[in-house]
This record gives C-alpha cells, structure tokens and sequence, in this order.
C-alpha cells in the first residue's frame, strides 16, 4: 500500500481548485454515463478550460481532443487522470515535458512510480480523489445532496 | 455559467482537522448561509427550485452538477440534517425520510429486487418486523430470522440469492447488544452489506459504521431529534461497500429508471447514496419535511449532552427496578448483571442506551396497575423523548395476543417498556414507586 495521505492534503486541493484555469483530462470519455464526462462537464461549466486526451476522439464536451500530451500547444495548470493505473508512469511523463502544474489522479489511479515521476519533475501530486468532488466539496452544493464534506466552519463564503 | 470564477481564492483554506463530536453535531452540514449570513439553519419552505438556465436544469436533473429541482428529492434545510447525520455516523453521505420505517424501506429497495433473500435479526422493532414480514413478502423477497446473538445463525442463514443483513445496535425492547464486529465479518465474508438500525444508541453512543457495518438507518424521531416533535428518518451509507461485485445488479448494472446510468461506476463512493435519493427517495415519495429537519437540526445540536443525561438516568432507573420486589427480568443491557455485559463495554462504553424493559408483578392486570399509578411517566407509544415514557404492550401494541401468543413475541402479560427521559431522576423514581403501591395495593386486595 502506498501512503496516499501526503497526496490529499487538504491544503493542498484546496490551492490547486483555486489556482487553476485549464484541465487536460487524459482519459476522458465522449459517453456521457462515464464518471469521467460527469467530470469533464462540471469543470467546465464550473469555468475551467477543459482540454479533453483521448485518441480515439476528435471532439469531446465541444473541445478538440488531442491524442496525448505531448500533442498539446501550451503547458496546463492540471492534467487530470482517468486511465488505468498501469499507464500512470508514461502519464506522469507526459505531464512533466507539458510542464504541468499538478498531476490529479482520479480514484483508483493509484501508481508510486507515476507519483514519483511527477514529484521529480516539480509537479503538485493529488491521488485517489476525484477533482468534481472536490470542488463541490470546497467551493460548494455538495452539501445540498447530503453528502459528508467533513468541513467544518463558521466563515461567510462561497457558492450558494 | 460561472457565478463564481474556478480559480478566485476562498475567504480562508481550510487546512485538515479532526474536530470533535461536540463541535460536529453543531456545525457539521452548515455553514453561514453565503446570501444573508443567517447563522441558524434556515428553514427553506419551498417545493422547488428556480433554474439559472435551461442548461443548468438539464444538469440537475442529469447528476452532472449538485443542483436542487425539486423538495421530494432535495433540500437545503434537509441536506444539513442529512450531512450532520452522516457526520456524525461517520459515512459517505445520508439521505433522510419521511420516517424511520420510510428510511429502512428504503436503504433495502435500493439493493433490493423481486426473489432476494435478507437475513434478519429476531430482536427488533415490531414496526420492522411488520414491514419486512409483510411489505417485503409481497415484493417477493425471502427471509431468514435469527438469533442476533449467535454468529453462526448469521452464518448459516446465507444463500446465493441472499443480499444483506438487518439488526438493530441496541434491541427493541429486548435490549440485547450486537457484535457488530463479527456479523460484520461474516457479511463481507459473502460479500453482502451489514444494516444497522442505530435508533437507540444515537451516533454519540456508538457508531457502527466504525465496527464495520455498511449501513445505518435511524428513527431520527426517537433520540436524534428528541423531543418527540416530528416524524422522520435517515439513512447512511459508509461508501466502502463494492456494489459491483456481481451480486447487485440493480446497483452496478445500467438502471433503467435513470436512462442507463450505472450509479456504482459513475459515482463509485456517493453511487449506492445517489441511487437511494435520485431513484429510491423519488419514486416512493416520502420526503422530509423542511420543518421537521429543522426541529431535528435543534436536537442533535445537544445529542451528546441529552445522551449522557439519558444513560444516567436509565441507569439509575434501571437499578432501582432490579432491587424492587414487584419488578422481575429488568433488560437494561447497562446493569452489571447482564448478560450483554462485554459487549456493551466494546460498543457502548458511553452508556446502553434509555429503553429497556422489566416485567411487573401481577401479570397482565399488575402491568395495567403500573400504568394507572404513574402520574410523571407519559402514556404512550414513543421512545426517545426528553420526558419520560412508558407503556404496557400487553395492553395496547400487543393487545390482540394472548398470554401464549404474547410470550412468542418475547413479551410477557405483566412487560412494560419505559423511555427514560432527562427530568430528575428522584422524580422517575418516586413515581414509579408510588405506582407500585398501586400494583400492591391492588394484589393484596384481589
């Protein structure tokens, strides 16, 4: 088992959701019953750039697809994983050349090589949680629908 | 549509704490309302819901964004108890219900489909035992009953089409105490979901969740809320469960009451939560209402506070009954005498609760005599009240039995169940003195 906690720092998710403007979403899917659309959809409409990876696909979410991330133009603030555990490693590498701020990995995207990788090359690591989540979690509604946000505090703020 | 840019700083991060129960049950699920700063939880007294824009509405009602459309689903008063409740329970999420016999209906449609198979603990409620003996039957779903207290009754109760087990952390009114560890162990050696109705100990007492269990489902009625103002339920999953290990399809598999969504792979940990609300609690209709949360919100803010009022006071009322001549067969599974002694000390180290029950000398008349001499004990049939409660099921809930068929039912001519409430503990004890010189008075002059 890998120790996870030091990539779920609060703190952490927190600076990346603020921080951030553009999201490429290796792995994402043109279905829209995927957890990994579900995702892509409310990023976007949360304001985020969304910059779907996905090789088989040309348009995803109304955005142009590229085959991998050394396809992409520009480097991206996140490079959001919903891919097999397995090609987490390549993944990572591709996020280092694309100069990324912080390799997310989705639940289940488990890998310590691939964590490695990123953490070498400078990149902010999350693993095993998921960036809609998250954001709901921090930013706001989660709570409408009776989920466990665990956060607990008394100062006026965010999304109503 | 943004309302907010995605990338403006908050008023202040958050960093990870791990707060305590008292500070939890106080603020957990709200925080100051963004548009007025309201610092109670508003009672949002609407039905529905007014969209930003088509777009948007498309969305909610997709589960592609975290939107209310419609009170028979979502609220915002209710998500605050709901949250609080999973909170405190320790789960993924909750989703809460007109009832507690709404709430336990349906933590089990949701998992459940015509030909299924539940194994059931024999020490529960009589409302549960109606609802799963009749409701369930006639869905075509089979039971087995159990000893609560036999591991291997668990155990051997399983079959291929069987999908979880039910039991409840403190029996009604029986009050034996379940090793929630053990039938923990064996439900997930089968891979099956262990439900937990934790209405007796409250989340302050015990917290199943901890002990393994899959599922909590409460009367939020009784202790969560208690007052004894309003009618209400909760369900709460811990979001561990693997839905998609092959024995629920109706879980994992394409639900066509939601155009195809596969619930457990889409929304992994929230996916069991999102199919009890977006499928369950719209189809059977049996919201809470937004006052009724409120008045729950008001009660679990000083859950830990009644609770350990409550303990102290059973406890004390308890002992008295056990060195009373007309009192036999006391069940406060807190006394040291009893039998559940080592499991109370693993599972409610705080207290065992303030429902119990004793048998009254004289039989069906003495336990009549009892209820006619107490003048601060409330008549009626409630549990977890603040006041003090008591009734005789041989005269009211079991009235139709007779002596035989009342002792199959675990419940003897003379039983009578009390809910000790917060009031002076002197007081409760001098009452239910003073009523048994009634009970006395009566049999010498019989």
């Amino acid at each position: 088992m890998t120790d996870l906690g030091k990539y779920q720092d609060p703190l952490t998710i927190q600076r990346v959701l603020h921080t951030a403007n553009t999201v490429a979403i290796v792995g994402l899917s043109s279905n829209e019953l995927r957890a990994s659309y579900f995702v892509g959809y409310y990023l976007k409409r949360r304001g985020y750039r969304v910059i779907p990876v996905n090789p088989r696909e040309t348009r995803i979410l109304g955005e142009k697809s590229y085959p991998s991330l050394a396809d992409l133009p520009e480097p991206v603030d996140v490079v959001d994983v919903f891919r097999a555990p397995d090609a987490l490693p390549e993944i990572a590498r591709g996020a280092v050349a694309n100069r990324a701020g912080t390799l997310w990995c989705q639940f289940g995207v488990i890998n310590a090589e691939g964590n490695r990788i990123a953490e070498d090359g400078g990149l902010t690591v999350v693993v095993d949680r998921c960036m809609k989540v998250e954001h709901a979690r921090y930013v706001g509604r989660m709570h409408w629908l009776g989920f466990n946000t665990e956060r607990i505090t008394s100062v006026r703020s965010g999304l109503q | 549509m943004t309302d907010t840019p995605p990338h403006s700083e908050p008023a202040r991060a958050e960093p990870a704490h791990a707060f305590g129960f008292e500070t939890r049950q106080l603020h957990a699920g709200q925080r100051p309302d963004p548009n007025t700063g309201a610092r109670a939880v508003p009672i949002f007294q609407t039905t529905s819901y007014v969209f930003e824009d088509p777009e948007s509405a498309a969305a909610y009602f997709n589960l592609q964004e975290y939107g209310n459309t419609y009170s028979r689903i979502m609220n915002p008063t209710v998500a605050v108890f709901e949250e609080r409740v999973a909170n405190l329970e320790g789960g993924a999420g909750a989703v809460a219900f007109a009832s507690g016999i709404a709430a336990q209906a349906a933590a089990l449609f949701t998992l459940l489909q015509p030909g299924d198979h539940v194994v059931c603990s024999t020490a529960l409620y009589g409302g549960t035992v109606n609802q799963l003996k009749h409701m369930l039957r006639k869905m075509s779903v089979e039971l087995t009953w159990v000893d609560p207290d036999d591991p291997q009754a668990w155990r051997r109760a399983v079959r291929p089409d069987t999908k979880a087990f039910f039991a409840e952390t403190i029996g009604n009114p029986g009050g034996n105490v379940l090793d929630i560890e053990t039938v923990a162990a064996i439900a997930h050696e089968h891979e099956l979901p262990l439900i937990v109705d934790n209405t007796f100990a409250t989340p302050y007492l015990c917290r199943p969740i901890e002990w393994g269990a899959d599922i909590v489902v409460h009367s939020a009625t009784k202790f969560l809320g208690g007052h004894g103002t309003s009618i209400g339920g909760v369900v709460v999953e811990a979001g561990t469960f693997n839905w998609s290990n092959g024995r629920f399809p109706v879980v994992a598999e394409p639900s066509p009451a939601y155009h195809g969504l596969r619930f457990h792979e889409t929304f992994g940990t929230y996916g069991y939560l999102m199919k009890l609300r977006a499928e369950t609690l719209r189809d059977l209709g049996a919201a809470l209402a937004p006052l009724n949360a409120f008045l729950f919100l008001q009660g679990l803010e000083t859950l830990s506070l009644r609770m350990q009022r409550h303990v102290a006071n059973a406890r004390a009322v308890a002992e008295f009954l056990a060195a009373h001549p007309l009192a036999s067969n006391v069940t406060y599974p807190g006394l040291p005498e009893s039998r559940y002694q080592p499991l109370v000390a693993k599972y409610l180290p705080l207290g065992a609760g303030a429902v119990f029950s004793f048998d009254c000398a004289g039989g069906r008349a003495g336990g009549q005599d009892l209820i006619r001499g107490v003048t601060l004990w409330s008549h009626l049939a409630n549990v977890g009240d603040a006041k003090s409660l008591i009734i005789h099921p041989a005269s009211t809930t079991h009235r139709q039995l007779g002596d035989d068929e009342l002792r199959a039912a675990g419940v003897g001519p003379g039983t009578v169940r009390l809910s000790v409430g917060l009031e002076s503990v002197e007081d409760l004890i001098w009452d239910l003195r003073q009523a048994f010189a009634l009970v006395a008075a009566t049999a010498v002059s019989a």
